[in-house]
């Protein structure tokens, strides 16, 4: 079992998110949620995340952000869309200055919908997130 | 205490301080989280996140870094060989800083402007508590007439009576030492805070484990310092030594839960003045006695 899966450390981005997503996010950090008991960490850090948790849809101005955050993260790493928005664009979709999913900048793991995305639905997602990330590892290692 | 005693405490420590550090800092957040009302990690947290680091993929935005952090390793563990051999108490404390010296320069070297930030407060931190372990050392010396630590442990009386207003000084320089909160300025082991990770901002993969490592290391040969207030040669010092060294870690994570992080004007003030009132005040005492 690779130690990835045991202490993945997050990176939360608010992409346009309408802060309904993110709260939930946060909600994940609360004693009620407490992730931290599978040592997830949130972390404001890139280069020291594992999983990158986007939230809102996708714009014209904070598509190179996103892109560079991905790109900061060292390998193996796993992205989280949470919320509608951040699947499809969501109530969004049809604004102009909006790209669509997260997907239509970076490749997404795993999908969290919801308007807003249960804390509950949330921490499913990154544990769903842990199965790729040590898929990931592994074929790292493989490759080594 | 003959060489060879001396040469087994030095691989003991070796050995077993990682270990020690990482149990510490285990038990650490579980407390932290129990405080906060949350559940927590398991205790083997630090090892499991010290062994991801080591698998992940390196990047590395400037090769000298890894270097330096490297010396803060290396420095670290030489400090507290040297301390548990029982060598000086003056070269071990200047070894210590010169491996503190590493870790800013690693963290100056990287560019990013909020680990530049974070090594400018890691300075200002350093001017705080630098004085109080000089002090320590001065007021060890006036105690025990040597500055020997093996000559320190094995002095008669507990050295902490006499020197009661060095170690409240001490304790405090502990806080700013373990960058415990309120003076967790330069860098935190909690996430998100005002410099994002400061000082280790830039650090990631095996930079980063080496730099936990060298925190364990350092956190043991810390405490072994407040532990050896209490020693007097012979094992109901050692004990109390070791009972108190480990309050003090309690004590220092309840600090760090209860209280914001502050200025590092703040810091650099209540540095000084500890170190004046507590420190100077304590080793005059005992020049007049
Ligand atoms: S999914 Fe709903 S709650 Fe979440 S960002 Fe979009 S509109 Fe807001």
């Amino acid at each position: 079992m690779s130690y990835a899966k045991r202490s993945p450390w997050l990176l939360h981005y608010d992409a346009s998110s309408c802060n309904g997503c993110d709260i939930e996010v946060l909600a994940c950090l609360t004693p009620v949620y407490d992730v931290e008991r599978f040592g997830i960490i949130n972390t404001g850090d890139p280069k020291q995340a594992d999983i990158l948790l986007i939230t809102g849809a996708v714009n014209d101005q904070n598509k190179e952000v996103v892109k560079q955050l991905y790109e900061q993260m060292p390998e193996p790493k796993v992205v989280v869309a949470v919320g509608i928005c951040a699947c499809s664009g969501g109530i969004f979709r049809d604004c102009y200055n909006i790209l669509g999913g997260v997907d239509t900048v970076i490749p997404v793991d795993v999908y969290v919908p919801g308007c807003a995305a249960r804390p509950e639905s949330i921490i499913d997602g990154v544990v769903k997130g842990l199965g790729v990330l040590e898929e990931k590892q592994r074929k790292m290692e493989a490759e080594r | 205490m003959s060489d060879i005693e001396a040469i087994i405490l030095a691989l003991v420590y070796l050995i077993l301080a990682p270990v020690a550090g990482c149990v510490l800092a285990g038990v650490d957040r579980k407390l932290s989280a129990r405080m906060q009302g949350r559940r927590g990690p398991p205790i083997r947290q630090p090892y499991y996140d010290v062994r991801k680091f080591m698998e992940k993929e390196q990047i590395t935005s400037n090769g000298v870094q890894d270097f330096y952090v490297a010396c803060y390793l290396l420095f670290v563990i030489v400090t507290g060989c040297m301390f548990f051999a029982g060598m000086d108490l003056l070269l071990v404390l200047f070894t210590l800083t010169l491996g503190e010296t590493f870790l800013i320069l690693a963290a100056y070297c990287s560019g990013s402007p909020f680990s530049q930030v974070g090594a400018q407060r890691e300075l200002y931190v350093a001017m705080a508590y630098e004085p109080i372990l000089l002090l320590a050392a001065i007021a060890f010396y006036l105690q025990t007439g040597s500055f020997a630590i093996g000559d320190i442990a094995s002095s008669d009386g507990m050295a902490v009576i006499p020197l009661i207003g060095v170690f409240v000084a001490f304790l405090y320089a502990l806080t700013m030492k373990l960058r415990k909160s309120p003076f967790d300025l330069s860098m935190s082991h909690h996430a998100h805070q005002d410099l994002v990770r400061g000082m280790t901002t830039e650090f990631s993969g095996r930079t980063l484990a080496m730099l936990e490592v060298s925190h364990w290391y350092e956190n043991i040969m810390l405490l072994a310092l407040v532990a050896l207030f209490f020693m007097d040669g012979t094992w109901v010092g050692f004990a109390v030594g070791l009972v108190v060294a480990v309050l003090a870690y309690l004590l220092e994570v309840y600090i760090d839960n209860g209280f914001a992080r502050m200025k590092w004007q703040t810091a650099l003030k209540s540095g000084w003045v500890v170190a004046l009132v507590l420190g100077v005040g304590n080793v005059i005492v005992l020049l007049l006695m």
